[in-house]
C-alpha cells in the first residue's frame, strides 16, 4: 500500500497548481487517483492514453494528469473520443464525464456510443447535480431532492445511468461509489482492458451544491451515507422494491467481450482490400 | 497485509490537505485528527494498522502511508514528492541537497 | 513523351458537384469522414462510405447527429488525420458549437455546407446562398475563419483541395460553401494528376517533447501539430489557453492568444484570397458574384459585351476573409457595381462596407428557391 500516493504524484502535471480546484471532500479526486492506479496497474504508457473530458467539474480533471488530454464541449466528449479511437485504434481513449454531461446534454451520444460498442472507457462521475454552475438539478437528481432549480423538490424521476447503458448494449457496465476505492480500481482496470464500450459509473458526493441543500450537514455525512447504503448488485436484486429506493447498487451490471467497432471496421477494411488485390 | 500496529509511518502534506475530514472520520484506529488550522494531522501514528484506506480515499493525494522498514529511502522519496519539476524527475531522485 | 504519359494520368469523369468534392478530398489526402445524412449534401457521405473503407487507413462513420459528426472529425484531426464532414443548413446550425471549438483549439478540418433555402427546414431541395454570414459569424465569440465557395463542378474539386491546404497550413477550420444547384449539377470534369498537385500537410514538431509548445506565439502564428499519442503530451481545451495549452484568464495572455488567432489568417491574406477577374480590365460596370450565380453572371457579362457594354465580373472564391483589396479596386474603377445573390444581401453588405461612397452598389436578390438567370442579371445591368 505504501507507494500509492507516490505513484499518483508521478502521473500528475507538476506545472499545474496543486491542490486541485475541487472543493474539500469532492470525490472527483478519489476517482482520479483510482484511474491513475488502474492505468499504472495495467502498465499502459502515458503516451498511449488520451483522456477526453466534457464540461463541468469532471472536465477539470484532465488538466492535472500527464496524459494526452482533451477538454471538449459540454456533453460531446464521447463524439471526440469516437473520432480519436477510429482515427488511431492503438490509443486507449478514456472519457470522463459528469452526470449532466453524460446523461442530460450528451444522453444521445452515450446511447449511441454504447450501441456502436466503440472501444472506449467511459467514466461517469455522478454527483446528482450541476456543481460548477451552482447546483441546478440534473437528469440524475433523485426524485424529491432540492436544488437551485428545484427549490420545492425535484418532480421528475431520475435516470439510472448504468441500467440505461446496459440496455443500449455496452460491453461492460459497472457502478461503484467513491467510498469503495478498491472496488473502483478493479472496475476501472477491467474497463480499461475490455474491448468495446465500457462504462463505470461512480457515485461521488457533491456536498457544496447537493449535500447542503439536502440535509447533509457535512461532507463526511454524505460519505457515511454512501458507506452505509452501497449494496452489491447480487444482494440488491433480491431486495424488496421499497428498500431498493434507499440504497445504491454497486458492482458489475454487464460484462461481455464483443469486438469493438474499430476492430470490426479494421476487419471490413481488410476484407475489402484483400478482395480487391 | 499484516494488521500489526505501529509498522508504518503516516505523513500528511499539509499544503495539499483541504481538511475535508474523510481520513479523520473513517480511520479505523483513530490515527488522525484535525489540527487547529482545520487540516488533518497525525496524532497516534503507533495505532496505524496499515489498511491504506486514508491513502486511496484522500481526494487531494495528500496522505502517505509507508512501512517503517523502508526508512533508508524514505526521506528522499517523501521530500522529492513535494515539487518535482516533472513526472520523470520524481522517478529518479537527484536531490543531493536533502541527504 | 514524358508529357504524354503525364497527360494520361489526368482522367475525365462525369460527376455531380458532390462527387467532385469527394474526388478533391481524396486527392488532398482526406482519410476520415464523419457525417449525418441531410439533403442536398448526402451524396458526399454516400460516396465517402463507398470509397474510404477501400483505402488503407480510410474511415467513414455515420454519427447520430451533426454535432457528433463534427466532434468526431475534430477528434480524428487531433489524432493526425485529414478529416472532413458535409452538411446543409439545419445541420450547419447544429455544427456551430464545434466550429467554435475547432477555431479555439486550432484544429484543421474541412466542412462542406451545401446551402439550401431556409430558415429552418425551409426548402430542402432548392438552392440558396443564405448561409454566408452564418458561416462567418455563426459560432459565438470573436473568431477568424476561412470561407470558400465553388460555382461549378470542376471548382468543387479544386476548392476542396484548396480548403484542405488552407486548413492544414493555418490550423483552422475551413468552410466550403456550395449551393444545391452546384452540388447537384452533373458535368464533365478533369481529375488532375495527383503528382502535379500542390498538397500541404500540417507541420509536425521536430523539437524534443519537453520543448514543444502546442500554441506557441511564433512568427507564422501557427505552431506544429503532433498527432495524439506521438509522444508529445499536451492539453487541448476549449477554454482560452496559454502557449502550453493550459487554461488561462489572465488578460494579457488572453489578448495575445486571440490576437494571434486573427493574425495567422490576416498575415497570409494574399495567399488565402482567391478571386477570378473576368474582363475586369476595361470594365465600367462590375458584377460581384459567387457560387452558381457567378456562373450566370459569366454569361450575362458575355451578353452585355456583345451589346457593347463594358461589363466585368469579379467571381469570389474566397468569401472570408473578405477579399477587400480587389473589391475596392473595382469599386474605384467602376461607376456602378451589381451584386446578384440568392439571399437578401449578405455579400452585398460586405461590398457596401468596403464601398464607403466610392461607387454605386446595386443588388439583385432572389429568395424564392430559384437560381438567378443571366437574363435577369443583364436586365438589371441595363436598367442601371
Amino acid at each position: 500500500m505504501a507507494k500509492v500516493t507516490q505513484l499518483i504524484h508521478n502521473y500528475l502535471r507538476h506545472t499545474k497548481k496543486f491542490p486541485h480546484v475541487f472543493c474539500p471532500g469532492c470525490g472527483h479526486g478519489i476517482v482520479l487517483g483510482s484511474l491513475i492506479r488502474s492505468v499504472h496497474a495495467q502498465g499502459i504508457p502515458k503516451d498511449d492514453i488520451v483522456l477526453v473530458a466534457g464540461i463541468g467539474c469532471s472536465g477539470r480533471i484532465p488538466v492535472y494528469v500527464d496524459f494526452n488530454t482533451v477538454h471538449t464541449t459540454h456533453g460531446r466528449a464521447l463524439t471526440f473520443a469516437t473520432g480519436i479511437k477510429l482515427a488511431n485504434p492503438k490509443l486507449k481513449v478514456i472519457v470522463i464525464m459528469g452526470d449532466g454531461d453524460a446523461m442530460s446534454i450528451g444522453g444521445n451520444h452515450l446511447m449511441h456510443s454504447a450501441r456502436r460498442n466503440i472501444g472506449l472507457t467511459a467514466l461517469v462521475l455522478n454527483n446528482h447535480i450541476y456543481g460548477m454552475t451552482g447546483g441546478q438539478s440534473s437528469s440524475t437528481t433523485p426524485f424529491g431532492c432540492y436544488s437551485t432549480t428545484t427549490p420545492f423538490g425535484q418532480m421528475e424521476k431520475e435516470f439510472d445511468i448504468a441500467e440505461i447503458t446496459k440496455a443500449c448494449g455496452a460491453n461492460f457496465v459497472a457502478r461503484a461509489t467513491v467510498m469503495q476505492a478498491n472496488l473502483m480500481d478493479r472496475l476501472i482496470s477491467t474497463a480499461l482492458i475490455n474491448p468495446g464500450f465500457n462504462l463505470v459509473e461512480v457515485i461521488t458526493p457533491c456536498h457544496t451544491q447537493f449535500g447542503r441543500k439536502n440535509k447533509y450537514k457535512t461532507t463526511v455525512d454524505m460519505y457515511k451515507w454512501l458507506k452505509k447504503n452501497a449494496t452489491p448488485i447480487e444482494k440488491y436484486v433480491d431486495m424488496p422494491p421499497e428498500k431498493k429506493k434507499e440504497v445504491v447498487s454497486t458492482g458489475v451490471f454487464s460484462h461481455k467481450d464483443c469486438a469493438g467497432l474499430e476492430e470490426r471496421y479494421a476487419q471490413m477494411r481488410q476484407n475489402l482490400n484483400g478482395g480487391a488485390a | 497485509m499484516a494488521k500489526k500496529k505501529g509498522q508504518t509511518i503516516v505523513k500528511i502534506y499539509q499544503d495539499w490537505c483541504k481538511g475535508c475530514g474523510i481520513c479523520v472520520t473513517f480511520c479505523p484506529s483513530g490515527v488522525l485528527r484535525f489540527n487547529n488550522q482545520g487540516k488533518a494531522e497525525v496524532a497516534h501514528e503507533e495505532e496505524c494498522i496499515n489498511c491504506g484506506f486514508c491513502e486511496v480515499h484522500c481526494p487531494d493525494f495528500a496522505i502517505l502511508v509507508q512501512p517503517k522498514n523502508e526508512t533508508g529511502s524514505r526521506k528522499n522519496q517523501t521530500e522529492s514528492m513535494k515539487v518535482p519539476a516533472s513526472a520523470e524527475d520524481s522517478m529518479n531522485p537527484s536531490n543531493e541537497e536533502i541527504s | 513523351m514524358a508529357n504524354k504519359t503525364k497527360k494520361k494520368k489526368q482522367t475525365e469523369i462525369f460527376a455531380l458537384g458532390n462527387e467532385a468534392v469527394v474526388e478533391g478530398a481524396l486527392l488532398a489526402g482526406c482519410d476520415f469522414f464523419a457525417g449525418y445524412p441531410i439533403t442536398p449534401s448526402t451524396e458526399i457521405a454516400e460516396e465517402m462510405a463507398r470509397r474510404l473503407p477501400c483505402l488503407e487507413r480510410g474511415v467513414f462513420i455515420q454519427m447520430e447527429d451533426e454535432i457528433a459528426s463534427l466532434g468526431a472529425v475534430i477528434g480524428a484531426s487531433l489524432a493526425g488525420r485529414k478529416a472532413m464532414t458535409a452538411t446543409s443548413g439545419p445541420g450547419f446550425s447544429l455544427m456551430q458549437e464545434h466550429i467554435g471549438y475547432a477555431c479555439i483549439t486550432e484544429t484543421p478540418l474541412v466542412l462542406v455546407n451545401v446551402m439550401r433555402a431556409g430558415p429552418s427546414t425551409g426548402m430542402p431541395t432548392s438552392p440558396a446562398q443564405a448561409d454566408v454570414q452564418q458561416a462567418r459569424w455563426g459560432t459565438h465569440g470573436d473568431h477568424p475563419i476561412v470561407v470558400l465557395s465553388a460555382g461549378d463542378v470542376q471548382e468543387c474539386l479544386e476548392m476542396t483541395v484548396t480548403a484542405f491546404n488552407f486548413a492544414e497550413k493555418y490550423r483552422t477550420p475551413v468552410i466550403l460553401l456550395l449551393d444545391e444547384v452546384t452540388a447537384h449539377t452533373r458535368e464533365k470534369i478533369t481529375i488532375p494528376d495527383p503528382e502535379g498537385l500542390y498538397i500541404y500537410s500540417r507541420l509536425l514538431p521536430s523539437m524534443p517533447p519537453e520543448w514543444y509548445m502546442p500554441f506557441e506565439d511564433n512568427m507564422r502564428g501557427v505552431s506544429a501539430m503532433p498527432p495524439l499519442g506521438s509522444g508529445y503530451r499536451y492539453h487541448v481545451t476549449g477554454l482560452t489557453h496559454d502557449d502550453h495549452g493550459y487554461p488561462t484568464s489572465k488578460p494579457k495572455e488572453v489578448e495575445s492568444f486571440i490576437n494571434r488567432l486573427f493574425r495567422k489568417i490576416d498575415q497570409f491574406f494574399y495567399d488565402i484570397q482567391i478571386v477570378d477577374e473576368i474582363q475586369c480590365g476595361d470594365a465600367d460596370t462590375c458584377i460581384i458574384a459567387y457560387g452558381c450565380v457567378g456562373r450566370s453572371a459569366e454569361l450575362a457579362v458575355q451578353m452585355a459585351r456583345e451589346r457593347g457594354e463594358k461589363v466585368g465580373l469579379l467571381k469570389l472564391k474566397t468569401l472570408f476573409p473578405f477579399p477587400r483589396p480587389v473589391v475596392e479596386k473595382m469599386l474605384r474603377q467602376c461607376s456602378s457595381v451589381l451584386v446578384p445573390e440568392m439571399n437578401m444581401g449578405q455579400i452585398s453588405r460586405e461590398v457596401k462596407r468596403v464601398n464607403n461612397g466610392l461607387s454605386k452598389v446595386n443588388t439583385l436578390n432572389r429568395i424564392d428557391g430559384q437560381i438567378i438567370t443571366p437574363g435577369e442579371i443583364l436586365k438589371k445591368l441595363l436598367k442601371g
